[in-house]
Formats: structure tokens, sequence, C-alpha cells
């Protein structure tokens, strides 16, 4: 069901707000999520003056700048910083995307820009979340190859125009910007598997050399897995890759109808 | 296939915010108003059932019931409930138009979530304008 009050233990409190550094002409607040699990404390709401002269244009680029200039304690996830990892997935100014591949200029309102972790998910350290299930439920859907005939002597041949069917699905970095933008993934996570993972159901389920296309739709045929999409659209927007989980979705949900017809 | 299990969520972890940050879409919302519109018919089904029990019940009950409707605040409530009548139909046909699997790209998806808006708004007008002109 619905919960839309935050539990208790996770009910954001004010922080601490940074000095300025000296001598900055042209500065950008940043407000960002902070959560110490050592502490027991409620997460709270630490204020960062970065200086724009002395940092690179990404939001990455501040945050980084902020661990290295001003609190080495603040905790996140980056390793590409080309978007093509996934790791740097936040909820940047009230959308979620990736720190590297989004401008400060692009977020910044009013000079102000405020970092959550990806929303909804238990938080392990300031905007680092527990991705256990996301990923387990990309498990289920059993993302390789199914094949019953036996392999051939070389390659599972496939023409120009299937192959061109997987495009716009293969590309998911499974950062799970999509999956935690979704109000139907954030009241019914734990049953309802979410745009990430639905998308690379369909990535298989249309796969010209996939043999269990029939098992696989079984798998989704359920109240809660496939039809807890209500098409809100919040994946296809948030999506740093822009690819659209919601037509894939779509997708699936006109298999079934045509498969019973 | 295998099972997705949801391993238990140590208690202590705090759960990050999600409907008090996220910025407003129009899918979004329109998302939200199709779920309250529907909701509304509801209670506009109720109007509709008394003003036809009445209708059944005779003249005197019906007279009632149109006085009732033809006050001022019936007459906000009728005009509350064509409107939530209208939007949840215009709503329907925009999730049919997905269900057909067009209009996902982003022009679409945000035209159609503001025409649903826009189509409900002027439908409403149009049939109160008609109604209050025929009597």
């Amino acid at each position: 069901m619905a919960e839309f009050r935050l539990p208790k233990n996770s009910r954001v409190q004010s922080g601490k707000v940074w000095p300025a550094p000296q001598g900055a002409t042209r500065t950008t607040l940043f407000n960002i999520y902070r959560y110490d699990p050592d502490t027991g404390n409620n997460p709270r709401i630490d204020s960062y003056h970065v200086d724009r002269d002395d940092c690179g244009p990404m939001v990455l680029d501040a945050l980084i700048w902020i661990k290295n200039n001003v609190d080495a304690t603040l905790t996140f996830r980056r390793s590409c910083r080309e978007g093509i990892c996934g790791s740097c997935a936040m909820n940047i100014s009230g959308s979620n995307t990736l720190a590297c591949t989004r401008g400060i200029n692009e977020v910044e309102k009013n000079g102000i820009v405020n970092i959550y972790p990806l929303p909804h998910m238990p938080v392990v350290k300031d905007l680092v979340p527990d991705l256990t299930r996301f990923y387990a439920q990309h498990a289920s859907v059993e993302p390789w190859l199914h094949t019953v005939t036996p392999a051939p002597e070389k390659e599972w041949r496939q023409s120009h125009e299937d192959r061109q069917k997987l495009d716009g699905l293969y590309e998911c970095i499974l950062c799970a910007c999509c999956s935690t933008s979704c109000p139907s993934y954030w009241w019914n996570g734990d049953r309802y598997l979410g745009p990430a993972a639905l998308l690379q159901a369909y990535r298989w389920l249309i796969d010209s050399r996939d043999e269990s296309t029939g098992d696989r739709l079984d798998d989704l045929e359920d109240p809660f897995r496939l039809y807890r999409c209500h098409t809100i659209m919040n994946c296809a927007n948030a999506c740093p890759k822009g690819l659209n989980p919601a037509k894939a979705i779509a997708e699936i949900k006109q298999m079934m109808v045509a498969r019973q017809v | 296939m295998a099972e997705a299990k949801s391993p238990a969520r140590p208690a202590e972890r705090p759960l990050s915010p999600h409907l008090q940050i996220y910025s407003l879409t129009w899918t979004m919302a329109m998302s939200v108003i199709h779920r309250a519109t529907g909701i509304a018919l509801y209670a506009g089904t109720l109007l509709l059932a008394y003003w036809l029990v009445s209708l059944a019940a005779g003249p005197a009950a019906y007279a009632i019931a149109q006085d009732v409707f033809g006050s001022v605040i019936g007459r906000v409530v009728l005009f509350g409930y064509t409107w939530a009548l209208l939007h949840h139909m215009a709503g329907g046909i925009r999730h049919f138009v997905w269900d057909l699997g067009y209009g996902f790209d982003y022009k679409s998806r945000m035209g159609l979530a503001r025409g649903t808006l826009i189509a409900s708004g002027i439908l409403t007008i149009v049939i109160w304008v008609i109604g209050l002109s025929v009597g």
C-alpha cells in the first residue's frame, strides 16, 4: 500500500551550513542529503557553497570538489564520469539522473542545487542507496539467451532487422534512475518489477534468437510484476540514456494480448 | 523463472525521500488527477442514483431533488462532476492511445497529458453553455 509519509527514522532534519570559500566570486549553493549510519541520527541536509571558477561544469565535479575541499566525509558512488557505469545516479533538483552527465547550469535554480539519493530506497550512507532488491529483480528476468535447439557451430545468427529491434533496449546501464522515479515502484517495489527490469525483460522477449518467449511472458503475467505500470512516464523522463522503459512495458502488454488472439 | 527475493531491509536504514522531493511532471500530475477524478465519479454516481430514485418516488420527491441540484451549491457540485467525468474520459482515451503503442516520445506524451486537461476543460464549458441555454 502507498505510504506517503517517511518513516520516523527517515524524516530529514536541517544540518550544517558550511562557510563560503574565501575569495570566490561565483558560487552555487548545494543542499545535500546526509545520513551517517554510525551516529543513529536522522538524515539531514548540509549546505555547501561551491566555487564555480574552481570547479568543473558537471554536478559530479561539484560533489568531488566538495569532497576534496570542504567535507571529506561526503559519500557517493562514482566511477566512469562519462555516463556509462551508472554509479552516480541520484536525485538532482527533483529528477533522477547521473551526476556526471548533468551540467550544474542545467539544474541550478536561483543559484541552488538540491541533491538527494535515489528516491524511496534504503540509504546505506549519504547518497549511496542499497540497490540489492533492484539487482535481484533484474536477475529474476533471467537476462541472458535461452535456447533449446543445439548450439550452432559458430554464432547464433540474426538479421539486421532483428538486431535493430534491440536498439533502445541494450543500452541500459542499470543506474536505477527509472525504477526509483516511478511512484508505482515506490508503493509496490516489493512486487512490481519496475521499469528497468521490465525494459530488460522486453530486450530478451523480442530477441529473435531467444527461444523461451512464452515462458518469459508467463512469468510476467501477474497483476503486480508487469501490470503495476500505470504509464506515469517518470521512467522515460528520467532515463539518462534517453531510453523509454514505458514504451517497452507497453510492448510487453501488447505481446500478452497478441498471444491470446 | 527465478523469484525476485527482496532482502529484509535492516531496520535502522532510513528510506530516502520520494514524493516530498520529486518534481511534478505533466504525465505524473495527470496520472494523479485520473485517480482523483475516478474516485470523485463514485460520489457523482450517487448523485445520479439519488436523482433517478427521486424520479421514481414521485413528483414531490422529484421537485426536492430539482431544487437541490438547481441551487448554487448544487450547480457547483454538478459542474465539478461534469468536469471529473469528462476528464476521466479524456484520460481514458489517453491511456487507450498508449495501450495501442502510440504517443510515447517526449513531445507526444507531454502533449497528450496537457491535451487531457485542455479537452476536459473545453468540453465541460461547452456542455454547460449548451445546458444552460437550452434550459
